[in-house]
């Protein structure tokens, strides 16, 4: 008797010690398996990390420029053309239009460069020699549109002194930013050395100040005057197809994901359409740039680098994304429910409309709005159907020509004027990231509210 | 509710579509514009003071896509959904007025606007480089003339074609065919290099087959071909001379033939690497979409492509005044090719 239970003790002993030597290893590939998901982690923001420090080091500098307050006197002598048209007694609605605009482009065509000019050698300390050319280089070549619209908006300004504020030119911001070398020889910088000396001067008496640049925000996309060159085209471009991409890849990606899933017969070809909707959402994007061109350009003869071809480019690509992601949502509710609403006599569109979807709504809302950023970003399919062209304006309608966010930071890049649109372009970046980062934020806030409410 | 909901956005959906029809047939007044990455700087800047100068005119969009891309856009066809007008930084070829011709774009006006050119450089902490075309050409062919025979090119730094040239491996960013710079490379810099090194009994093709060990073919724009610089300081880049311009600061330029690429030397001929640019007009869009008159009268002005214009400050070197106003007058009088 006291035999057996010391054996069944020592038998008892040396499991408890297997037990003990399987869990240490256990532990360890437990602990192991903890390390490794840290790491991945850690290198996952590393690299975010990395990515958002580097855009955002580049970028901030671009977000002020160079302002010189300068006082402009709009000279007769300069701006000799008749005075502005005065809408006679009986002329028709289009004389006065046609006379406005004939003298509109007469007061364009007045020498505005030469008052820029005056500007700049007024504000130079007495006695500085600058030539017309190196005077001028100090100022964005933009600001002489802006005199001109400033004097079309009112002529009384003839023979006036006022104190304008003027963006400096690239050029000049890059010298005082220091982006171009301070040290290397004349031959090697943009500006010549008085231009330089006068920049400098400038900005230590307060002439030439540094301000937040809203015209980022506000203006559009300027080669002519590169240092006004702003994102607006590009947002409103933007945001043109997100509306398009919402209001038509929402409706038709869930209305067939709830037919496909809830109503269609299970059979070869709905199969067959489960199949491609899922290869269609690993065709890569560029394709989809070819079919928008062959078909809404070409074929349906819709304008090129419009808005309303990209959106209907990015519904293509958009589509997949939210009819899988509503599918597998929808896939989640319980059978349980279905057969519940069923069994009190609701007809299946009443048991899908108002119980299977409130569920669902969450799931469909998140697919939708990553699809939709997803789309934002998209570039690609967007150079095939000329939406990189260059376009200095804002579009009124998405059946007018411009830009995209994305497709303007790549434009930027490829500018001429490195050393000021490197600045720039992580700027757009920033923007275009931004907003990526609010629709995601959306999204999360959304879905916690609904998932709440429920 | 919820139905109602989903009714009105299938509703919206399918106002939206239908929107999309009606649209077609509106025209287009906007002036669209595609080609030439050369030119559509200088474009772009016309299209903007043009904005500016004619109000009543929407401000005309320019593209990219190299000259060939652009004038294969431009021979689709006639009507709202192709573009009015070309940039390239070559003349149209033979092949391509049939193309468009086949198209129905029968009204082709050329108009030619300045001259831009093509210079050689390199990092700026590089050392000089005095290049011939010969160098160039004996840097990168497939095949050379050594000792009496034909041999694989055997070259790997610059200093073993000629003494002169800095102890640098060889390797050379060129503009890929999609450019018109690269035929004007051709022309001007290897086939002029193939002919001044007049080795006997050439293999058919020696004039235009290069090695791909040392060259690389951009396709992008003068931006890449930088980049390639900065990746592989060791490389010959060619670009525009505007857009070296714009980045003295990180760029040295070579000679050719012994003379610096300047405005003027470009303008005065002296400079041999240098090609005429050039847009072209669909004559038929003429009448259809507003300020297209205007805008080719305003690109050739004085004070835009002219001496002392806006685009000389860009790069642009100016064509002599008359031989603008003839061009203006041809396109004027409806000449077409």
């Amino acid at each position: 008797m006291a035999d057996t239970t010391t054996s069944t003790d020592a038998a008892a002993r040396a499991r408890r010690e297997t037990i003990r030597k399987g869990l240490g290893r256990r532990h360890l590939t437990e602990k192991l398996f903890r390390g490794f998901g840290i790491g991945a982690i850690l290198i996952a923001l590393g690299l975010v990390g990395t990515l958002f420090w580097m855009v955002i080091s580049k970028g901030y500098p671009a977000f002020t420029q160079a302002n010189a307050t300068l006082e402009v006197y709009f000279d007769p002598e300069i701006l000799s053309f008749d005075p502005a048209p005065v809408r006679g007694a009986g002329q028709s609605d289009a004389d006065y239009r046609a006379a406005h605009l004939g003298w509109q482009r007469a007061v364009t065509m007045a020498n505005w460069n030469r008052i820029v000019e005056n500007a700049v050698v007024n504000a130079a300390p007495q006695g500085f020699e600058i030539g017309s050319r190196e005077a001028l280089a100090l100022i964005d070549a933009g600001e002489r549109h802006r005199l001109r619209d400033m004097f079309v908006a009112n002529p009384n300004l003839l023979g006036q002194r006022v104190s304008v504020d003027m963006l400096a030119s690239a050029n000049t911001d890059n010298w005082l930013k220091g982006t171009i070398d301070r040290n290397l020889p004349d031959a090697r910088q943009q500006l010549a050395a008085s231009t330089r000396q006068l920049a400098d001067m400038m900005l230590e008496n307060g002439t030439i100040e540094f301000r937040f640049a809203w015209h980022i925000f506000t203006n559009v996309d300027s080669r002519a005057a590169p240092a006004a060159a702003g994102l607006a085209g590009a947002f409103v471009g933007s945001l043109y197809m997100m509306l398009v991409v919402i209001v038509l890849a929402v409706p038709i990606g869930v209305a067939s994901a709830i037919y496909l899933e809830e109503f269609a017969p299970k059979n070869r070809l709905t199969d067959l359409i489960e199949v491609n909707i899922n290869n269609l959402a690993a065709v890569p994007s560029i394709v989809f740039g070819l079919l928008g061109a062959a078909v809404f350009i070409r074929y349906f003869g819709l304008p090129l680098s419009a808005p309303i071809v990209g959106g209907l480019v990015l519904t293509l690509m958009t589509l997949p994304t939210i009819i899988i992601a509503t599918r597998s949502s929808l896939r989640a509710v319980p059978p349980s429910l279905r057969q519940a609403a069923l069994g009190l006599g609701a007809s299946k569109t009443q048991m899908v409309f108002h119980h299977v979807l409130p569920i669902t709504f969450p799931g469909i809302l998140t697919a939708t709005i990553i699809g939709v950023a997803q789309a934002l970003g998209e570039t690609a399919p967007l150079l095939l159907i000329g939406m990189n062209a260059f376009v200095a304006a804002i579009p009124a309608t998405p059946f007018d020509q411009s830009s995209a966010l994305p497709v303007q930071i790549y434009l930027w890049q490829g500018n001429e004027n490195r050393n000021f649109f490197e600045a720039r372009t992580s700027a757009a970046i920033m923007v275009l990231l931004g907003l990526m980062i609010t629709l995601n934020a959306i999204a999360v806030i959304l879905r916690q509210r609904l998932e709440r409410r429920k | 509710m919820k139905t109602a909901l989903y009714a009105s956005a299938t509703a919206l959906a399918m106002v939206a579509t239908f929107g999309t029809g009606a649209a077609s047939a509106q025209s287009r007044d906007t002036i669209q514009i595609a080609g030439s990455s050369t030119v559509l700087p200088f474009a772009s800047i016309v299209a903007e003071e043009f904005s500016a100068a004619f109000p009543e005119f929407n401000t005309p969009v320019v593209g990219s896509g190299g000259s060939s891309g652009g004038l294969r856009q431009f021979c689709e066809g006639v009507g709202e959904a192709t573009i009015d007008i070309a940039n390239a930084s070559r003349p149209i070829r033979p092949a391509e007025v049939e193309a468009c011709n086949a198209a129905g774009v029968t009204d082709i006006r050329e108009v030619q606007f300045g001259y831009d050119g093509i210079v050689f450089a390199v990092s700026a902490d590089k050392g000089d480089f005095a290049l011939e075309p010969v160098h160039v050409y004996t840097a990168i062919a497939a095949q050379v003339y050594v000792d009496g025979e034909w041999v694989d090119n055997p070259y790997t730094n610059w200093n073993e074609i000629d003494a002169s040239l800095p102890d640098q491996p060889i390797s050379l960013a060129i503009p890929a065919g999609n450019h018109g710079t690269r035929e004007v490379f051709e022309e001007r810099v290897t086939s002029a290099g193939f002919e001044a090194a007049a080795w006997p009994d050439a293999p058919e093709g020696a004039e235009t087959s290069f090695r791909q060990d040392v060259v690389i073919e951009i396709a992008g724009d003068y931006t890449e071909t930088l980049a390639r610089l900065q990746s592989n300081p060791d490389t010959v880049g060619v670009f525009g001379l505007s857009f070296y311009d714009q980045n003295r600061d990180t760029l040295k330029v070579a000679t050719v033939s012994g003379i610096t690429p300047s405005l003027e030397s470009i303008a005065s001929g002296e400079y041999p690497v240098s090609r005429p640019l050039f847009f072209y007009v669909k004559g038929q869009h003429i009448g259809a979409v507003p300020g297209i008159e205007e805008y080719v009268a305003f690109f050739l002005s004085d004070q835009m492509a002219g001496m002392g214009g806006t685009l000389e400050g860009a790069g642009l070197i100016p064509a002599p005044a008359e031989e603008t106003a003839a061009v203006l007058a041809a396109f004027e009088a409806g000449e077409s090719l």
